[in-house]
């Protein structure tokens, strides 16, 4: 009788047994496949997508009087950043966009750090949980319904502000940076919130016993350890201000951001808003390199 | 990083490039207009294939969203089996860009609109014998130069009506009678005026300037030179601080008008209805002023790659008939296009009151087009300013 050796472990289970055996024994293929999928989706969808509007930044139109549309020039030239840094209008709209950004990061800087300071070491830890769940809710609303709920609350003629302090904001630009405040205050909240539960306590003691009041403390040794967490809050609030345009639309009367520019020019002259929305992303690479220099991002 | 780092992702940069190069300039294929044999229009209305997707401006296609009472686009469903979704825009620029999606089998199209969507090949020709209701459309409306291109038929009419000024009638006193009311620097109503938020709304400047300073020269609201254009344009700057917000979604100046944050505009007859019929809303007036108008007159289109193109067809014939018809013009506050719809408007005076086939009233107002730098008004020897150009001026004008 031939007897055939049977190989208990690798032969059992046939077509599954001997994928595993491979991916076992190759830990470089596993790698790729699990980084495969999403890596092709970052190279081709997000980074393909910026690379084809930094090239349609650098078509532009030409006037042609006897078609009905303009001709279309596909040789690369600098026409459109040229007229985003020549024209008024456009580096005025850009500053503004810049400056609410700017605010929106500093005003949710200053309610989320008592906030989370409060909420990392002071609250007791049925509060401090009920506080997390508190500051995220909003989340779960969405962008809409909180545009325009504080359309209501900024409503000049008969808002809720209106109604209950006698003065409005208003729409406009002041009344974006507001909502885009209470917006984005999760983002700025839960990272220094993150930030401060890794501060030991004994730092704060220590730097007491040394004779250190209240104000001391917090510049030299909280502020130096929240870095890494209020870079990445600012990230998420500069950021996604610099892109808003609908709730410029919704709250801000008759002010335009950088996005509404962008969407305007969309259909009448596409290369002219990629040049112009290519800026927000020169912005923020300027941003992060400053970031990264600090040193914050290595702590995240 | 290390040498094959470096190479790998410089050689996966060159592939981008390469990529984006390559599929944009597939995509640039704008040109003035065809030149070789238009493509005939579909031959026959086959099976309805289910499903249609309509693109169309708020009131046009009710289907119960807005007001559970108001749907005719559920009596469609139920006659053609063509499951109908309807999405709504607030500008002739949100309806070029969607429809230039190819998502949407159909879409209301204003003048504005037409010609651009027909010279990026994103509208097909239509074969009006597939039109049930074509020979009872009004002749001021059909085959003319914003829905059709050199006889070939691009859009069916739908209906036309006039911007209109809409004051609060507690508020502003004495009535308003003139586009000034929104041009005046000393407006006693500064910060509670409203205008409508796209390029096109320059044409409104133009046409005041147009009758009040005719020196300019301005013949045709849409074609202006240079120097009317910067006038125009410096007019509009003049506009700006009076503004409380600019609209370009109906609703939202409805309810600014019922809220009285808004006090004076321009607007369509549709918001003033819904102003009218809200019980805490001051009362409101609507007026075509003594200048005149800009005005709109809307063409359904149908998709060149339009996936549902049987159901887009049963849609068209159903929106442009009578009764239907009738139910649109009431519902909007317009002239309708098909005139047997006259006959059965609840309200007996309503085409009248719209001047439906007025042909001498239709011909005072000045409807949506869009500005070409070959001037619209027929002037050879200058340059007109573009809807580029007009789209670049608005930009400035918001500031």
């Amino acid at each position: 009788m031939a007897t055939t050796t049977i190989d208990p472990v690798n032969e059992r289970g046939g077509f599954r047994r001997r994928i595993s055996r491979v991916l076992y024994q190759r830990p470089r293929l596993r790698l790729a496949l699990l980084l495969g999928g999403p890596l092709t989706w970052l190279v081709v969808a997000y980074l393909g997508s910026l690379v084809a509007l930094l090239v349609t930044s650098l078509y532009h139109y030409q006037d042609d009087p006897t078609g009905l549309v303009q001709r279309l020039v596909t040789s690369p030239s600098a026409t459109n950043y040229q007229r985003v840094l020549n024209t008024d209008v456009y580096r005025t709209v850009a500053f503004r966009t810049i400056g609410a950004a700017l605010s929106v990061t500093v005003i949710d800087l200053l309610i989320a750090l008592p906030v989370a300071f409060y909420m990392a070491k002071l609250a007791r830890p049925w509060v401090r949980r009920a506080l997390v769940v508190a500051v995220t809710m909003p989340l779960w609303a969405g962008y809409l319904v909180k545009g325009y709920a504080w359309r209501a609350m900024l409503d000049p003629a008969g808002g809720v502000l209106h109604e209950v302090f006698g003065h409005s904001p208003g729409f406009g630009v002041s009344g974006t940076v507001v909502t885009l405040s209470y917006l984005w205050l999760p983002y700025m909240v839960i990272p220094i919130y993150a930030g401060l539960e890794r501060l030991p306590n004994s730092l704060l003691e220590a730097s007491t016993d040394l004779g250190a009041k209240a104000g001391r403390t917090f510049v030299r040794i909280v502020l130096p350890q929240l870095r890494p967490s209020i870079v990445a809050g600012s990230i998420f609030t500069f950021a996604l201000t610099l892109g808003d345009f609908y709730m410029a639309q919704i709250v801000g009367g008759t002010t335009q951001f950088i996005g509404n520019v962008v969407y305007r020019e969309f259909s009448a002259n596409l290369p002219f808003a990629a040049a112009y929305a290519t800026l927000p992303i020169l912005i923020m690479v300027v941003y992060l390199a400053g970031a990264r220099s600090s040193g914050a991002l290595e702590e995240l | 990083m290390r040498h094959a780092n470096r190479l790998a992702v410089m050689a996966v940069a060159l592939v981008l490039v390469a990529a984006a190069c390559g599929s944009s300039s597939k995509s640039s294929t704008t040109s003035g207009g065809s030149t070789s044999l238009p493509p005939a229009g579909q031959q026959a209305i086959g099976a309805a294939e289910g499903a249609v997707s309509i693109l169309a401006w708020p009131g046009y296609a009710e289907n119960g969203s807005n007001d559970p009472k108001v749907n005719w686009v559920k009596p469609f469903e139920a006659a053609t089996g063509c499951k109908a979704t309807v999405k709504y825009f607030g500008t002739s620029d949100e309806a070029f860009n969607l429809f230039k999606t190819g998502q949407y089998d159909v879409v209301s199209s204003s003048g504005d609109a037409t010609l651009r969507m027909v010279a990026d090949n994103d509208a097909a020709v239509i074969n009006t014998s597939l039109l049930t209701n074509w020979k009872d459309l009004d002749p001021l409306l059909k085959v003319k130069p914003w829905n059709s291109v050199n006889g070939v038929v691009y859009g069916v009419p739908h209906g036309w009506g006039a911007n209109l000024l809409m004051y609060n009638k507690n508020v502003v006193t004495p009535a308003p009678d003139s586009w000034g009311a929104v041009f005046d620097a000393n407006s006693p109503y500064k910060g509670k005026i409203t205008g409508y938020d796209s390029p096109i709304y320059i044409a409104d400047g133009a046409l005041y300037l147009m009758k009040t300073k005719p020196e300019l020269g301005i013949k045709d609201p849409y074609a202006l030179d240079d120097t009317q254009f910067q006038a125009v344009v410096d007019l509009m700057k003049v506009q700006r601080p009076l503004i409380g917000e600019y609209w370009s979604d109906y609703l939202k100046e409805q309810d600014a008008f019922i809220k009285a944050s808004l006090v004076l505009g321009t607007t369509w007859q549709i918001t003033t209805n819904g102003v009218q019929a809200d019980k805490t809303a001051p009362p409101v007036a609507a007026i075509i002023p003594k200048e005149g108008s800009t005005a709109w007159s809307d063409s359904w289109m149908i998709d060149a790659k339009a996936k549902h193109p049987n159901c887009a067809y049963m849609w068209i014939n159903w929106i442009t008939k009578p009764d239907i018809q009738a139910q649109v013009a009431e519902y909007f506050g317009e002239a309708p296009a098909n005139l047997k719809a006259c006959a059965l408007t609840v309200d007996k005076s309503h085409c009248s009151t719209y001047h439906a086939g007025d042909a001498s009233f239709y011909g005072q107002l000045y409807y949506w087009k869009t500005p070409t730098a070959k001037c619209l008004d027929g002037r050879t020897g200058v340059t007109c300013k573009d809807y580029a150009a007009w789209t670049a001026a608005w930009d400035e004008i918001k500031g």
